[in-house]
């Protein structure tokens, strides 16, 4: 093949069919070329952001970290008076309350999901789709006063007492009810991550090729085996991506949640006592912080979530890989 | 029982809990779009629309500039978030790259993590104090860098899900490769990738903590995009914690307009990229 | 179903279209400037009335007020990226410090924190500061504890656990009531100290005075403390307090207006004073100052100019719109000795409030 020959483009009909592949192919190089650029240019403008909010985080926290060293993460103690900083209540609040929070998204939003993308009758599908995308919209502040207003309220008459007589016997379920706690705080992230793991996972499951359930049908199988078989193994890492964006949510939100926990550093195995994550002390006193070191301390708050986040998104494909083996590239 | 009946009874069982499931989704947003209006929906009125804010007790106090300046913040944070996320999550989807594409992928999920006040802490200082002011433009940066993930992960999955075969027949017929990805990959996700940035836009809309630090908020019409802006999520968390009950309807107002604005670009969005192969199944 | 589709892009290009016209600036007939200042949210209701209420007086000047939060408010202005702060807690010398110009605390209005508690029958309850702290030090558990009963002869109190709400966000209404506190308590100055933020011995964390008062009015049994303005519009008792005179006082604009009143003989120069537990027979001993901080020096001529003209009219004719949001007017010698002070604010040296 000659430069003429590929300059001239494909349209000769001299040139034999494989050769006429390689002509057409060997055009716009440029074009191929500008376009990985664009993207190459995009991704070096995400990692500089990356980079530099990290970067900012760490150099902010030093003056913390070189004051209290590891005793930081574990230390109990949270006194902006006495500048005594210990960040492990928050740790276990965040955790924990993101943990209630997933362990009734997930489920919900994949059940959520599948109904959308395979069960629901066709008029019924737009009109949920939506009212649940809605629910992504309603601000957080909005979510926190609802919380106070009618979730705290609603748990502490009738919820908590009715786990307490019932289930009373295990240490998730003692002491008294308060309303706000970890209980509430869990219920309102569960809400505020539903829609993000509802609309993604529907996505995923209506981007699924018809051709997976065909087959699964014409070899005879029912509705649910169909999603079951053909629907959910082949839309899996994407059901993944969706629970991931939730549980960023569920870990980094910070008004709601510091509206109804209770806002108590403190560390107890019941889910009605009350609570303190590191995004809402973040954000309750970090306008506040009179001295450098508060300051300082409240940073490397910050940069812990970042590890925690990191921590839990590692171990969620972690999880993934050993269940059942990472998906990769492009399928059919 | 037969496997027959048991095959047919967990279908129907399991037709139910999804159904289930997608009400118990549904039944918060109810009772808090019920709350809303009851305590609302009375301060809902024309003067809502075309007025700016009136100090307390005042009647005839709207939001209007409000509600201009959170469209102009999503329309900012979205010349931010779209590139980077859709272009983001084709590179993290089709890359041959060795490593750099799960690393991508990785470190988006932990921004989705970041607390929304540190992003807006970081726009502060990026933006902010260079400028020495407060700006729509630093809200838009903050509003953007929290789309990203969202609208990168969202990308890369849907992108993923694209039949190999589609891109072959491109291939074969010889487009070349940026044409196969922009025309046809692109295009086929179209509907997938809408609902990620709709999703974005609706989590954006609701933020506040971000905006007290960049776009500050504005009680009058802004004067330029460099300057103090006015946003609905701002104005209702200011009403919200006040004491006055007049102020608390009006916030509650407010809310309900926030998430009729973003119902309303998402339907627009929607029918606007409509899929209609979808559809037919 | 194509058409719905083209419809649908024309609607959203004419959307796209308009937010472009809108985002451009406004060329507005009168050369407008626009002045912002970030702070406290206690005072954002008087301070969002002024504003409005200015824009009478002088048409040509703007005021955008944000609730930021008091360290917002400082950390601002420090920076420079807002022409004013406001703080509801005076600036400590560290913070001074730190502003590459002088400060000026101004006081504006005044505020007072009230106990507020959930009880059967709303009953009327008194206390003294030394009951207090230690209710809040968690010494005193139960409603019908005989100090409380001895405090409150004749009203009935039932056998129920206090459970204290206090706020988790730091705030000015934290330091002005663990001020107090510390005035009255040895155990609770040695224990807790004073600040924004503190470590609470007991209780729930509420995020606002909005929160708190959410909280209380939720919880039977709550006991919590807010500004005045939350109790009174969320209908909460507020109880009466024992003053340094030994006279148990409510809250009222009259009771914080004294105590500033009772402080104005030795008004540090500065104004960074604590009005807590002031001296006086009708005094409320849990009062404060809401300060807005200005430069000494002010950056730019025409802007200053604004800024003195307006603090002028609000220690003058602002004060008479206190009353109606709730808020308790400056005494009169403190305003004069505020005339004072806004005449020393200058551009450059010179003056920039013509004499009066």
């Amino acid at each position: 093949m000659s430069e003429a020959d590929a300059r001239r483009g494909g349209g000769s009909q001299a040139v034999s069919l494989p050769r006429a592949f390689f002509i057409a192919s060997g055009r716009n190089v440029w074009g191929d070329r500008l376009f990985q650029g664009c993207l190459y240019a995009v991704i070096a403008l995400f990692l500089a952001i990356m980079v530099g909010m990290v970067g900012a985080l760490v150099v902010e926290s030093l003056p913390a970290a070189r004051r209290f060293g590891l005793s930081f993460v574990f230390g109990l103690e949270w006194d902006p008076v006495q500048e005594s900083f210990g960040a492990l209540p928050f740790i276990y609040g965040t955790v924990v309350s993101a943990a209630v929070g997933m362990a009734l998204a997930v489920p919900l939003g994949i059940g959520a999901a599948i109904y959308l993308a395979e069960v629901a009758p066709f008029p019924v599908r737009a009109p949920v789709g939506f009212l649940i995308e809605l629910l992504a919209a309603v601000p957080s502040v909005v979510y926190g006063l609802w919380g106070i207003f009618v979730l705290a309220p609603f748990l502490r008459q009738w919820v908590e007492p009715a786990l307490g007589s019932t289930l009373g016997w295990l240490p998730l379920f003692k002491g008294p009810p308060y309303g706000v706690g970890m209980l509430a705080a869990g219920l309102i992230l569960s809400v505020m991550t539903v829609p993000f793991i509802a609309t993604v996972g529907r996505e995923v499951l209506l981007a699924v090729p018809n051709t997976q359930r065909e087959a699964a049908l014409a070899l005879g199988a029912t509705s649910w085996e169909t999603t079951r078989v053909a629907v959910l193994p082949y839309g899996r890492s994407g059901l993944i991506g969706a629970v991931l964006l939730g549980l960023g949510r569920a870990l980094g939100e910070t008004m709601a949640v510091t509206m109804v926990i209770g806002n108590r550093p403190e560390i107890s195995a019941s889910l009605f006592a009350p609570g303190y994550t590191m995004a809402s002390v973040l954000a309750n006193e970090f306008t506040e912080a009179t001295s450098d070191l508060y300051l300082s301390a409240l940073v490397e708050i910050g940069l812990l979530l970042f590890v925690v986040t990191v921590l839990v998104n590692a171990l969620a494909r972690l999880l993934v890989w050993t269940v059942g083996g990472a998906v990769k590239g492009i399928r059919e | 029982m037969s496997i027959e009946t048991r095959r047919f009874v967990v279908n129907r069982v399991m037709g139910v809990l999804s159904g289930a499931a997608a009400a118990l989704v549904i039944l918060p947003l109810i009772l808090v779009f019920g709350f809303l209006l009851y305590q609302g929906g009375t301060s809902l009125n024309l003067d809502f629309f075309t007025h700016t804010p009136k100090p307390v007790g005042e009647p005839g106090g709207g939001m209007a500039n409000a509600i201009v300046g959170t469209l102009i913040l999503i329309g900012l944070a979205c010349g931010l978030g779209l590139p980077v996320g859709i272009l983001g999550g084709l590179y993290v989807a089709d890359s041959q790259d060795a490593h750099l594409p799960s690393v991508v992928r990785f470190l988006a999920d932990v921004l989705n993590g970041v607390p929304s006040i540190v992003i807006g802490i970081f726009a502060y200082t990026l933006v902010v104090l260079p400028m020495r002011r407060f700006s729509a433009l630093a809200g838009g940066v903050a509003l953007g860098v929290i789309m990203i993930p969202i609208v990168l992960r969202t990308t890369e999955e849907i992108i993923r899900l694209v039949p190999a075969s589609l891109r072959e027949a491109g291939l074969a017929l010889g487009l070349p490769k940026w044409k196969v990805t922009v025309r046809i990959v692109l295009t086929t996700a179209r509907a997938g990738i809408t609902t990620g940035v709709m999703v974005a836009i609706a989590r954006i809309a609701g933020e506040t903590a971000p905006l007290l630090f960049t776009a500050f908020g504005n009680r009058f019409w802004h004067h330029g995009l460099d300057q103090p802006i006015a946003a609905l999520a701002i104005q209702v968390f200011a009403y919200a914690i006040s004491p006055f009950d007049d102020w608390h309807r009006q916030a509650w107002a407010g809310a309900l307009v926030l998430i009729s604005i973003v119902f309303l670009v998402s339907l627009v969005a929607r029918l606007a990229t409509r899929d209609l192969q979808r559809q037919a199944r | 179903m194509f058409k719905v589709r083209m419809i649908a892009r024309i609607m959203g290009s004419a959307l796209v279209a308009l937010l472009l016209i809108a985002a451009s600036p406004p060329n507005s007939a009168v050369a407008q400037t626009l002045m912002n200042g970030a702070g406290a949210t206690f005072p954002y209701p008087i301070y969002s009335k002024w504003f409005d209420e200015y824009i009478k007086v002088d048409p040509s000047v703007r005021f955008n007020y944000q609730s930021i939060g008091s360290g917002g408010g400082i950390r601002q202005i420090t920076e420079r990226t807002v022409d004013f702060g406001a703080s509801d807690g005076p600036m400590t010398d560290d913070q001074l410090k730190k502003a590459p110009g002088e400060l000026l605390h101004i006081p504006t209005v005044l505020g007072a924190v009230v106990a507020t508690y959930n009880l059967p029958g709303n009953p009327k309850l008194q206390f003294t500061g030394e009951l207090l702290a230690d209710i809040f030090l968690g010494k005193v558990t139960s409603w019908d504890d005989d100090r409380i009963k001895s405090v409150n002869p004749g009203v009935r109190l039932p056998k129920t656990p206090i459970v204290i709400v206090h706020r988790s966000d730091g705030s000015g209404t934290t330091y002005i009531w663990v001020d107090y506190l510390c005035k009255v308590s040895k155990e609770w100055e040695g224990k807790v100290g004073r600040g924004t933020s503190v470590k609470w011995p007991v209780g729930l964390g509420g995020k606002g005075n909005e929160g708190v008062a959410g909280q209380v009015k939720n919880t039977p049994g709550a006991f919590g403390y807010v500004e005045l303005a939350y109790a009174i519009t969320n209908k909460l008792p507020a109880a009466a307090i024992r003053n340094a005179a030994g006279k148990f006082v409510e809250a009222s604009i009259e009771s914080t207006t004294a105590a500033a009143a009772g402080a104005a003989s030795n008004m540090p120069a500065d104004f960074r004073v604590s009005l807590t537990n002031a001296p006086g027979d009708s005094t409320y001993p849990i009062a404060s100052f809401t300060w807005l901080l200005v430069y000494k020096d002010q950056p730019d001529e025409a802007k200053g100019k604004l800024l003195v003209k307006f603090l002028w009219w609000a220690i003058h004719d602002g004060q008479k719109y206190t009353a109606d949001l709730l808020y308790a007017p400056l005494p009169m010698p403190v305003v004069k000795q505020l005339e004072a002070k806004i005449r020393q604010i200058t551009f450059q040296g010179k003056p920039l409030l013509a004499s009066r």
